[in-house]
């Protein structure tokens, strides 16, 4: 076994990386930039070693650097993670030649699964069943209309070298194939520095499973079952589950059969996955492999126990695969939820900046359910421009599916992040929807129910009462702090608390009567009118973020922003403003004026640090609401930004090449 | 003897109507609550008691002998927040508009001797609409009254006014005197002179909103301390502020029990400060982390935003924060932030509340605009609030404490008690590129040389080691101990004795 292995990668799967080999006692290196230099894989990891400025091109996508590093700390091994290297043929050669192992596939094997169009190819030839479409490569737009016209629409524009959503674009009609191959051109070439394309059939509602292989160096391949990736945005994957509930032992059986055969017709070496887009009829089609460790390979390794990179790991050192086929079981659900800086409520825009607050729920086993968070950041950590914006990967383990959903809803309620706006309030709300629950899922999903943007939910019936409860408690605790102020009047009457009040939430006034309970402190009863009573607990402090407890017996955890007379409350993706007032001020607060956020919306300010790409429109131009405007590269993606009124365009004060900071204006409408 | 309790409530509910239902429905309209039910937001419930009900106006010019209502536009009287005392005035604009007639002064001026009898701090509502003009001098004369009041007041107990509709001509000058003004938006503007006026006399044409509203006073002006959207939201904070205040100038600063631990430990704190010096960073998360809850009650919040200061607690006592902000104009102290800075000190030091000054400063802001608007002067009254002060103070650099502005800044020198730096701290005469220019200026055309020396000069003087190394830094502290270190500053500082010579009082630089 190797005694030091450098991990060529960062944030959240280098520390998992590191996890892993610190428990099979192999020392660890990490490399990092000049963005990461105190990031929490360097900390994490015994040896740290800088490769280079902060863009990646210039660090972690550096070959020579990285074998200097492995030199210089004399580690035996690379684990290159997912992204960056991981699946350049280049770099598994590189590593050949200074005799340093790599922790995933043989160069052929990457180099036969890397390439779109030379993979269908194996795949074919190994008997796997493939989508039709045609394997050329698309020459300029024309002839990319020409492929589609004869396939028949809808289809699927991809990068050849890509992988990640990056560099693919659907066309429903002609129309839309030229813009849709020049914008994967430019993605593709910006993003993998190969602009190479083709087209293939796009499946209608279609679903995303992927089998888990495990090769290892003396011939011997397993699968340890399927992964159902459905729920995707722009083709990027948000949440995960293992099995998938879709599949029943039969297609199960058939998927791993042919992942096997073809990881046996490439001499398939480490952990890979074979992706298939399937129907809903259970039929799938061979979408590519994987040569790496996959974002969401935790799902697997908690439904089977088996820890992936440690297989990779021993793989690479040359031991054989300890684990047959038969001996591979999936018990119970996983639902892997993948937590983003970005904004769901503005078009998630990606959002970088300082983790202000940043508080994982616990980790570990209770109740049956089992909670693992795979983070790369810790509290005062920061999402820099220059990497993906994931923070962390929020897993849940249970018996079944539905407890499996639970325990994740629960686990996002509890988590809390300030600095930087992120996407927990929209995969709160993936959860409580009645169609995720039921399991009737397809790649669309999110399109079909969210639409473009994400609007966060009022909160209406029982969430109400819960939260107005919570918010009732809140106040509770606060107001009898109040009570205890030093410097009170000696008088016969002390202050009066009311406890008739009302709790103004989601345009509802609930009235109760509040009662102290037994031993005081952290329980209360709430008398709520026209309802029964609801027991409330819960030993929240003020300045917690997250309040926990118990509402009616229900275990609930709600994020909390006091504000006076109240809190701003978070839970199950609705935000809910809630005033706890008394009857009189409740009577006065009801002829207060509505105030209407007056925003100027004169000015398209640059929602993110970025580096403007093109301004679409000209000065002295008409434009219509929901028109695009300008494109703003941030984070590896181009991001349109589009009118949000209709108006004239008076004045562009910004030139593509600029690079420009958050809410620089870009331009003013007349 | 049951007609005379009758006759009483009968009295009673007269007052009480104000200006009658069609006025308080006009009130209700536009958005404002009237002069009694302000009060019944403002004081905890029940605790109101009123004096001078039934006073009503002397004049009979100009046909006012025939109109006369009870309370006279004013309602006055002592209540309680949080069962602390305090005493209130509020303008009843449903009657004369609010206007100021003597015996309305009469009232207001009644329960300002009270407060200062009672030492309890005295808040007004304004919602009117000047003097009455009917009563000519005499209403002049009941403003003067005031006045003087306010300034004897002025150190001895707080004072808070709230603007929550007109305040214009002679009733402004009251809240200016005033130790904090709140604003209400949308429905209250101040001004010494109207729109009208302006226009007959500058041909200016302006509205109330944008000559005196509360965009303005919160923004430019800097008259207004802060504003909320709405009255209930407005006397809900007012409420809050009176529990971070000391009753009076020797009641010493109330204290309620902390949740918080004091020894908490915010490891965030080591990486707040970025590695490259002129990366801005938010001063105000280091606030939050090092006070109670992360609770900051900001005062002048939207103006000269490159200094923050407002009150917060620390093991559940309050304390006055002073912060530079390097997120706004890195920091710099200009004539705005100065000033603003200054009058807080000044107000915690009158009401003995201790003093906790964060610095990340790069001097004061160079140019003709600063120099011409009286720079010299308005940094000097920083500069004189922190050297006379002598409540507890304890100081903690954080980045950069370069110049003159690191003297003003709550240094050892001008008085603080404990001060801390972090190890990123840099307490220089100026940055390096600066000082190697000036120090070496015959390399200035080489230059390898001018970088070797710049880097001399960083490692020499950029770190806190030099000032820790004279004593001018008590101690080069952990950022993620500050909450403890800093807590514990406090609790010994607890006994501090300070005196000052006799004097009829100091001269600063207004």
């Amino acid at each position: 076994m190797f005694k030091k292995i450098l991990i060529a990668n960062r944030g959240e799967i280098a520390c998992r990386i590191i996890r892993t080999a610190r428990a099979m006692g192999i020392a660890t290196v990490a490399v990092h930039s000049e963005a990461d230099r105190d990031a929490l894989h360097v900390e994490m990891a015994d040896e740290a070693v800088a490769i280079g400025p902060s863009p990646a091109a210039q660090s972690y996508l550096v070959i020579d650097a990285i074998v200097e590093a492995c030199r210089a700390t004399r580690a035996e091994a690379v684990h290159p993670g997912y992204g960056f290297l991981s699946e350049r043929e280049a770099f598994a050669e590189a590593l050949r030649a200074a005799g340093i192992a790599f922790i995933g596939p043989n160069p052929h094997a990457i180099a036969a699964m890397g390439d779109k169009i030379a993979s269908k190819r194996f795949a074919r030839a190994a008997g796997v069943s493939t989508v039709p479409g045609n394997l050329d490569v698309v020459r300029d737009a024309a002839h990319a209309v020409a492929i589609a016209e004869a396939i028949g629409y809808p289809v699927m524009i991809k990068a050849s070298a890509g992988g990640g959503g990056k560099g693919m674009r659907i066309a429903h009609a002609s129309s839309e194939v030229a813009d849709g191959f020049a914008r994967a051109t430019s993605e593709a070439a910006a993003s993998f520095g190969d602009d190479r394309v083709f087209i293939e059939k796009f499946i209608e509602n279609p679903r995303h499973i992927e089998i888990q292989v495990l090769g290892d160096r003396h011939g011997n391949v397993i699968h340890l079952g399927e992964r159902e990736c459905s729920i995707q945005r722009r083709n990027q994957k948000v949440l995960e589950e293992a099995p998938s509930p879709l599949l029943d032992p039969e297609t199960r059986a058939l998927m791993g059969a042919q992942a096997v055969a073809l990881a046996r017709a490439v001499d398939y070496d480490s952990a890979g996955t074979v992706e298939f887009v399937a129907g809903q009829d259970k039929s799938f089609f061979f979408l590519e492999m994987n040569t790496r460790l996959q974002v969401e390979h935790p799902v697997t390794e908690l439904v089977t126990g088996i820890d992936i990179v440690e297989q990779m790991i021993r793989i690479a050192a040359g031991e054989p695969l300890a684990i047959r086929q038969e001996d591979v079981r999936m018990r119970g659900w996983a639902v892997e939820a993948r937590i983003y800086a970005e904004d769901p409520t503005r078009g998630f825009l990606p959002s970088t900046g300082r983790l202000t607050t940043y508080r994982p729920p616990a980790t570990g086993t209770r109740d049956g359910a089992t909670v693992r968070v795979d983070t790369g950041v810790g509290e005062g950590g920061a999402i820099s421009i220059f990497y993906d914006p994931m923070i962390a990967k929020l897993v849940t383990h249970a018996p079944t599916r539905d407890e499996a959903v639970a325990a994740q809803s629960h686990a996002l309620d509890s988590f809390a992040i300030q600095g930087i706006r992120h996407n927990i309030p929209f995969l709160s709300a993936l959860m409580a929807h009645p169609r995720w629950k039921e399991a009737r899922l397809s790649t669309g999903f999110i399109a079909e129910e969210f639409g473009a943007e994400f609007v966060n939910p009022v909160p209406t019936g029982a969430v109400a009462l819960r939260l107005a409860a919570v918010a009732a408690a809140v106040d509770a605790k606060l107001n009898d702090r109040k009570r205890r102020i030093s410097g009170q009047m000696p008088v016969a009457r002390p202050v009066v608390f009311e406890r008739r009040r009302t709790v103004a939430i989601g345009g509802r006034d609930i009235v109760f009567t509040i009662e102290s309970g037994e031993g005081g402190g952290d329980r209360w009863t709430l008398h709520v009118e026209g309802g029964g009573p609801v027991a409330v607990e819960g030993a929240w402090r003020p300045g917690e973020p997250v309040w926990h407890g118990t509402v009616a017996g229900e275990r609930i955890a709600v994020g909390v922003v006091p504000v006076p007379n109240g809190a701003l409350l978070s839970h199950a993706g609705a935000f809910a403003d809630a005033r706890v007032y008394t009857m009189r001020e409740a009577e006065l607060a009801r002829l207060m004026p509505e105030k209407v956020a007056g925003g100027s919306g004169k000015q398209v300010l640059c929602p993110m640090p970025g580096l403007l790409r093109e301004v679409l429109v000209g000065e002295g131009q008409a434009v219509k609401t929901g028109e695009s405007l300008a494109v703003v590269e941030a984070m590896k993606m181009e991001n349109v930004l589009k009118a949000e009124r209709d108006g004239t365009v008076a004045k562009i004060l910004v030139k593509p090449g600029d690079s420009l900071g958050f809410e620089a204006v870009i331009l003013e409408f007349a | 003897m049951r007609h005379v309790l009758v006759d009483l409530d009968r009295r009673r509910a007269e007052a009480a109507a104000g200006g009658g239902e069609r006025r308080v429905a006009a009130q209700h309209a536009k958005g404002k609550l009237t002069a009694r039910e302000r009060i019944e937001l403002l004081l905890d419930p029940g605790s109101f008691e009123e004096y001078d009900t039934f006073v009503e106006h002397r004049s009979v010019d100009f046909g006012m002998e025939k109109t006369r209502i009870p309370g006279d536009g004013v309602v006055t009287g002592w209540g309680t927040v949080n069962g602390r005392a305090v005493v209130v005035f509020s303008k009843d604009f449903t009657v004369f508009g609010g206007s100021l007639s003597e015996t309305h002064a009469g009232k207001i001026t009644k329960v300002q001797d009270l407060a200062m009898k009672i030492r309890a701090p005295i808040i007004g509502l304004f919602d009117a609409g000047g003097a009455r003009i009917q009563e000519g001098v005499a209403a002049l004369g009941g403003y003067g009254e005031v006045f003087r009041r306010n300034a004897e007041a002025s150190g001895v107990i707080p004072q808070i006014s709230v603007i929550m509709g007109p305040c214009a001509g002679g009733d402004v000058y009251s809240p200016a005197m005033t130790d904090f003004i709140v604003m209400v938006r949308d429905t209250s503007y101040m001004f010494v002179t109207g729109p009208d006026v302006v226009k007959t006399v500058t041909n200016e044409s302006v509205s109330a909103e944008d000559l005196g509203g509360a965009r303005v006073h919160t923004t430019r002006s800097s008259i207004a301390d802060m504003a909320f959207d709405d009255d209930v939201e407005a006397l809900l904070q007012v409420r809050r502020l009176v529990d971070f205040l000391p009753a009076n100038n020797r009641a010493g600063v109330p204290e309620w029990p902390s949740f918080d631990d004091v020894e908490r430990r915010e490891d965030a704190l080591d990486t707040l400060v970025p590695e490259n010096p002129n990366t801005p960073y938010d001063i105000k998360e280091l606030v939050a982390k090092v006070v109670d809850e992360g609770d900051l009650f900001e005062i002048q919040g939207a103006f000269a935003r490159n200094i923050v200061t407002g009150f917060a607690r620390i093991g559940g006592r309050t304390v006055g924060v002073v912060a530079n902000q390097p997120l706004v104009l890195a920091g710099v102290l200009d004539s705005d932030a100065s000033r603003k800075a200054a009058r807080f000190v000044r107000f915690c030091d009158s009401f003995e509340i201790p003093i906790l000054t964060i610095v990340d400063v790069p001097g004061f802001l160079p140019g003709t605009a600063q120099e011409y608007g009286g720079l010299i002067k308005h940094g000097a009254k920083l500069l004189f609030a922190y050297s006379q002060a002598t409540v507890p103070m304890v100081t903690v650099i954080t980045r950069k404490a370069f110049g003159g502005a690191y003297d003003v800044m709550a240094s050892k020198h001008v008085g603080a008690d404990v001060n801390y730096a972090w190890p990123t701290a840099q307490i220089a005469v100026m940055g390096a590129k600066g000082a190697v220019e000036i120090i070496f200026r015959q390399d200035i055309g080489d230059p390898g040389k001018i970088a070797g020396r710049t880097r001399d000069y960083e490692e020499r003087f950029l770190s806190p080691f030099v000032a820790a190394e004279r004593g001018y830094i008590d101690e080069v502290i952990r950022p993620r101990s500050t909450r403890r270190r800093v807590a514990r500053a406090f609790a010994m500082l607890r006994s501090k004795a300070a005196e000052k010579p006799w004097r009829k009082h100091d001269n600063i630089p207004l």
